[in-house]
């Protein structure tokens, strides 16, 4: 498992299809992969197993999110203002 | 790239411009023929001095001019729902670029592997060198690898803009706090122009797009610089 995970990482070009959002609106692909990341994250670490996992996410809504969305994302985090549940 | 007295579309840069404009050509050639024969008979009609008072019907006219401008309409639908499933097909994009529109420039992100951003904006009339194009130069284009699926995802940081290039085909709205994807390949290198296409406030038509399209080396040599710039 860890094995596949490592290489599919290794061979990330970009953002695959998702076929939960197939139109033009991807706002939600991006928010979607930041909150699965962040729980991936704080869940794994909970358990005290190997976050690597999470990376996948990490990967897909970095290469779909802005920039200047993610910085505000990791801001309200840090303040406890994040809109979403983790 | 637009020339003056232009006509026509500028030449497709992309599979799908092509087949947009192939269309549009079959189309307008429909349009030609029907708005020629119907003033030929406008002419014909208010240039004779012979007149006819006693037919007052006729079946079989009737059916050919309502069959035949239903068979024009399919004849045109066809080939319209053909590219528009085209458009929409799934592609497997090698890239993702993030265009985001600012009031008055636009910035790309290219955050695939490392953050890769910058700024875009039109180089003023009087900073120009010669052979470049007014209103239409940037001092950072929007470079991309030749004949590879991209996805852009278009956004905006304050108001409505809308990412346009003619060439590509393409244009998507850019709406604040929404993520529009569209998709493109270059069918070969050049250099692509396009203007925001959404009215943003007083330097609407001073926020060009330039994409850059080359070979993988090159692209991939341009990606390293810039990140060290930055």
């Amino acid at each position: 498992m860890s094995q596949d995970m490592k290489e599919k990482l290794e061979k990330y070009r970009t953002a695959p299809f998702d076929a939960r959002f197939p139109n033009q609106n991807q706002t939600r692909n991006c928010w979607q992969n930041y909150l699965d990341f962040h729980r991936c994250q704080k869940a794994l670490t909970a358990k005290g197993t190997d976050v690597t996992p999470c990376d996948w996410y990490q990967r897909v809504y970095k290469s779909l999110c802005p920039i200047s969305w993610v910085s505000k994302w990791d801001e309200q985090r840090e303040n406890g203002t994040f809109p979403g549940k983790i | 790239m637009a020339h003056p007295s232009q006509l026509g579309f500028q030449d497709a840069a992309s599979p799908v411009m092509e087949e947009l404009l192939h269309f549009h050509d079959h189309t307008l050639m429909i349009v030609f023929l029907i708005s020629t024969l119907v003033l030929y008979i406008i002419v014909a009609m208010v240039s004779t001095k012979l007149t006819n008072k006693y037919v007052l019907d006729s079946q079989e006219i009737e059916i050919v001019w309502t069959v035949l401008p239903a068979v024009i309409l399919i004849l045109i639908a066809l080939p319209s729902l053909r590219i528009l499933y085209l458009m929409d097909e799934i592609n497997d994009p090698h890239l993702t670029i993030k265009a985001m529109g600012h009031q008055w420039y636009w910035s790309y992100e290219y955050t695939d592997y490392e953050d890769l951003g910058f700024d875009s904006y039109m180089i003023p009339t009087q900073d120009l060198s010669p052979g470049q194009f007014r209103l239409l130069e940037t001092d950072h284009r929007m470079v991309v690898p030749m004949e590879s699926p991209i996805r852009v995802l278009v956004s905006a940081e304050d108001v409505l803009h809308s990412w346009a290039v003619p060439a590509l085909g393409i244009k998507m709205d850019a709406v604040p706090g929404r993520l529009n994807q569209t998709a493109f390949i270059t069918s070969r290198p050049g250099v692509y122009y396009g203007q925001c296409s959404e009215i943003c406030g007083r330097n609407h038509s001073f926020m060009p797009i330039v994409v850059e399209a080359v070979p993988l080396e090159h692209f991939e040599n341009w990606s390293s610089l810039m990140l060290e710039e930055s």
